[in-house]
């Protein structure tokens, strides 16, 4: 049993509704004439954590650190190359579709592009009806009553139900992917960077709409997002991802007052602030993220972090526990 | 004002002329000006009328678009006046200018060094080993460490990053007095953002260059900018300080903006939101533009536009309350 493994069963007294454990998601590269496999994306290599019923778990990282692709493979929509998925503390890392069926009302996504998520050729009511006839036997007029009383709680008049998605602006096209996701009273919804595209007075009525809807569903939410300071307003606790791999999870509270990866101080310290009277120093970071088909030997962030040392190329970092909740994939915290 | 400016945009108006005779005033009477070496920030929603301000002065405003009314003084010279041949003296030399997607203005069939070499042969009139001199040295300025490599690589070949940092290299390779740079770091991660923001900044500094920063993120504004310029529905509603706008703001707009933003120095368990949405810009609303989403709206504001008034020295503000 490895470190990590002993610390979730630790944690296991809290009540789970997701668990991954080393999870992992290679994407072959195909080369030659031949179009063999001459390598591999490690989207997700060996992701191991624990969302617990009721809270918001956070993810950030840089474009292309496999976020959204940790939210496909928990959910299934992806299969996972390796390691296990439970919902509810069943596997359903193996389940074929049809298997999977019963699982699929209570696990929902929402996309950063409601535009491209939503047929356009379906109206609004048709839309919201669609996971209900798949998924329920119930009729018409009920069907309607819940799309009537589905656009109430997203904050739609229900005379909306015969427009199109082109008829409505960004902020209410997400309203609506939100109330398609509702439909079937999910207990979890991965929200893949959902406010992402929206102006800031718009993102704010959705972050806003969801934390009510969190409340008043109790739903689960895991959050994918590059802003930081969205993460920081709507999460619980927060992952942070560089190449495919958790570099630290904590808290909110402990990630945002005391970060302990060099990328994560690194991430901070890049947001900009609208505090004009204390300037925070800025940890500018060289280079760009490398290819996740060749990550760097050892530590994958060692080839732009400012801390780095010999042992950085030599040793791959495991996730190491430091404090309550707070881990962290950094030789700098390991005795 | 006393002082000498660079670019005094005074009164432009620039509307689209769409079918069904609807007009769509994206830029509605724009007053402001910029002195040489100053950043100054176009602050916005989307859809506020920000690149339409900027695509103007560089007069690249094509049909169903015109630019219908306003001067727009550079070193004292009204570019609205200027013909599309002057225009080519103007733009990439002495106005240059970053867009926020590399690839729609780098070409993709010619390598990093030629876009520049290309520039500086055409604007400058150096010779082809003097523009290649140049050209390694201005990609060694925006961090490119083989620079003699990227000078063979195409577009395709660099990541979002490196394309920005390409195009601000050909933006500024002409020494131009003016950069206007729209959106610039919109599409990237936030510490490449702030490498590229960090060497926009170095740039400025060292040539004395004035900036004109596009953004809709109110934290880069804080960081980057001395002036800054709220925009909404095609016109400005405040225009200030930097300092003056984050420590002391006054139009509805701008307070909504700074309660609806999260931030990681405040915790607040809600978060303002401003009621309903932009305006699209052939149906503002009667009077004030913001009237149907103010909070603080009166019966004049819904039977006439207010004026931008000066309420403090240096500090304007479209709005009846501070009248
Ligand atoms: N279907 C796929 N086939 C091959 N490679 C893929 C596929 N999906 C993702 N990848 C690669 O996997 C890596 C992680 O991608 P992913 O979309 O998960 O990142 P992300 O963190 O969500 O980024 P972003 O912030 O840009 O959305 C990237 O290198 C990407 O190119
Ligand atoms: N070619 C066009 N035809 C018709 N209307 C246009 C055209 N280009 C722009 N507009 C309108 O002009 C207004 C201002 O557009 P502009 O592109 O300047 O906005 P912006 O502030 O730059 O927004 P963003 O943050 O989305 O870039 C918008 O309402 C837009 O719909
Ligand atoms: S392990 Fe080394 S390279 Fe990696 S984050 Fe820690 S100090 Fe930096
Ligand atoms: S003029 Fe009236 S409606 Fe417009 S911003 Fe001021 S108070 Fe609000
Ligand atoms: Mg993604
Ligand atoms: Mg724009």
């Amino acid at each position: 049993m490895s470190v990590i493994e002993k610390e979730l069963k630790i944690e296991t007294e809290n009540d789970f509704i997701v668990e991954a454990k080393n999870l992992k998601k290679y994407f072959p590269i195909k080369g030659g004439v031949l179009k063999r496999t001459v390598g591999h994306v490690k989207a997700v290599d060996d992701i191991s954590l624990s969302i617990i019923r009721g809270e918001t778990l956070g993810v950030v990282g840089e474009s292309g650190s496999g976020k959204s692709t940790l939210g496909r493979v928990i959910l299934r929509l992806m299969e996972p190359t390796e390691g296990q998925i439970l919902f509810e503390n069943e596997d359903i890392s193996r389940l074929s579709n049809r298997q999977l069926r019963p699982f699929r009302k209570d696990m929902q996504i929402v996309f950063q592009d409601p535009f491209a998520s939503l047929n356009p050729k379906m109206n609004v009511q048709e839309l919201i009806e669609e996971p209900l006839l798949v998924q329920t036997s119930l009729d018409k007029h009920e069907r309607r009553e819940k799309a009537i009383s589905l656009l109430e709680k997203v904050g739609l008049r229900p005379d909306s139900r015969l427009k199109y998605p082109h008829e409505f602006s960004g902020g209410q096209r997400q309203r609506i992917s939100i109330a398609r996701a509702l439909a079937l009273n999910p207990k979890f919804i991965i929200c893949d960077e959902p406010v992402s595209a929206l102006d800031v007075s718009i993102q704010a009525q959705v972050l806003n709409l969801m934390a009510d809807l969190q409340d008043e569903f109790n739903l689960t939410y895991l959050f994918i997002a590059h802003d930081l300071s969205v993460v920081k307003h709507i999460s619980d606790r927060v992952a942070v991802m560089y190449l495919g791999r958790i570099a630290e999870i904590a808290p909110k509270k402990n990630l945002y007052d005391t970060p302990l990866h060099p990328y994560t101080e690194a991430l901070l310290s890049a947001v900009p602030s609208t505090d004009v009277l204390n300037k925070r120093e800025k940890i500018i970071l060289k280079g760009d993220l490398p290819s996740p088909s060749n990550p760097p030997s050892g530590c994958a962030f060692r080839t732009r972090c400012p801390k780095a040392h010999e042992r950085c190329a030599l040793e791959r970092p495991e996730l190491i526990n430091v404090s309550e909740g707070h881990y962290v994939a950094c030789h700098l915290y390991e005795q | 004002m006393t002082e000498k400016t660079l670019l005094d945009v005074k009164g432009l108006k620039t509307y689209f002329y769409l079918e069904g005779k609807k007009v769509a005033k994206a830029v509605d009477g724009v007053h402001f000006s910029v002195k040489p070496g100053e950043t100054v920030a176009l602050v916005g929603e989307s859809g506020s009328g920000k690149s339409i301000t900027s695509l103007s002065i560089m007069k690249l405003i094509g049909k169903p678009g015109k630019i219908e009314e306003g001067q727009i003084l550079f070193n004292g010279k009204d570019l609205v006046k200027f013909s599309d041949k002057q225009m080519t003296q103007v733009r990439g030399r002495e106005i240059g200018m970053i867009f926020q997607e590399p690839m729609t203005a780098l070409n993709p069939v010619f390598t990093i060094g030629n876009q520049i070499t290309e520039t500086l042969i055409r604007h400058k009139k150096v010779s082809k080993a003097e523009a290649e001199k140049k050209a390694i040295d201005l990609l060694k300025l925006v961090g490119f460490p083989r620079a003699e490599e990227t000078m063979k690589e195409y577009p395709h070949q660099l990541s979002g990053g490196m394309r920005q940092r390409a195009m601000i290299a050909i933006a500024i390779s002409c020494d131009p007095k003016l950069l206007i740079a729209d959106e610039p770091t919109t599409a990237l991660d936030v510490t490449i953002q702030a490498q590229i923001l960090d060497i926009m900044d170095e740039m400025k500094k060292k040539f004395n260059m004035a900036v004109l920063l596009i953004t809709h993120d109110l934290g880069v504004v804080a960081e980057y900018a001395e002036r800054v310029m709220v925009m909404y529905g095609g016109q400005i509603v405040e225009q200030t300080t930097v300092e003056n706008l984050f420590l002391n703001p006054k139009h509805p707009y701008t307070n909504g903006l700074l309660e609806s933003l999260p931030s990681l120095e405040k915790e607040v368990d809600r978060l303002g939101a401003i009621k309903g949405m932009v305006p699209a810009a052939h149906e503002f609303p009667a009077g004030c533009r913001f009237s149907d989403r103010c909070p603080h709206v009166m019966d004049k504001c819904k039977a006439a536009n207010p004026e931008l008034v000066t309420v403090e020295p240096g500090h304007n503000v479209r709005c009846y309350l501070y009248e």
